[in-house]
């Protein structure tokens, strides 16, 4: 599902909103969770998850290519870690019979 | 560090959309809910300029029980990952333009 699907699956399941204000509201969900983590805060939906950013030391990688040793600077990465609910959400059922929906995902992506 | 929730994010809504608080609370609620269908159906989400979300299978293993060391095995399950996106991961470091390669090969 990409963000384009997911706002016009929105859209039908909610006529009475218009087509703009469904997605600004997606848009704007994501953009504040953006400018959270750039903050450096922390973003938690109790049930979802929670977006966080981590600090990685600087260290010396390789170029892949050539062997050589590449000074990689100090970094922060943003981090999600799945809430409770849904990651019970995500193995309700025998993880076999989500086989089907599994190729269907892959296929679609 | 100042955590932000779903009350901060329903008051962005609010601000930005023009509905009313309790609408603007109950879309967030929706939109949540659409996203967690969708990776409950093992469907992965692809934000772009934010990052995708997506399912994996995981199978079964031995873990080990840190205090005690005794063995328990891990039975298969189905984890979601994010990966941020190169726009994500540059905004949280500060900077304007997405690095290409991660750092490596630059000019």
């Amino acid at each position: 599902m990409t963000r384009s699907e997911l706002i016009s699956e929105l859209s039908s399941a909610n006529p009475h909103l218009r087509g703009a204000d469904v997605e600004l509201i997606v848009n704007t969900i994501f953009n504040e969770i953006a400018a959270a983590l750039a903050r450096g805060e922390r973003v938690e939906l109790r049930g979802f998850g929670a977006f966080t950013v981590k600090r990685r030391d600087a260290r010396l990688g390789r170029n892949p290519r050539t062997g050589a040793p590449v000074p990689v600077d100090e970094k922060t990465v943003p981090f999600f870690k799945t809430g409770k609910e849904l990651r019970e959400r995500l193995n309700r059922e025998a993880p076999h019979r989500g086989t089907s929906a599994r190729a269907a995902g892959r296929s679609k992506s | 560090m100042q955590t932000i929730t779903r009350a901060h994010l329903a008051e962005t809504i609010y601000a930005e959309v023009g509905l009313s608080r309790n609408e603007s609370a109950a879309l967030l609620e929706v939109v949540l809910e659409r996203m967690a269908r969708a990776l409950e159906s093992g469907n992965s989400i692809k934000i772009s300029g934010f990052g995708t979300f997506s399912v994996r299978q995981k199978g079964r293993r031995i873990g080990r029980n840190p205090k005690t060391g005794v063995e328990v095995p891990i039975l298969p399950r189905r984890v979601l990952v994010f990966r941020p996106s190169q726009v994500l991961k540059a905004k949280v470091n500060g900077l304007a333009e997405p690095l290409e390669d991660e750092g490596l090969d630059r000019p």
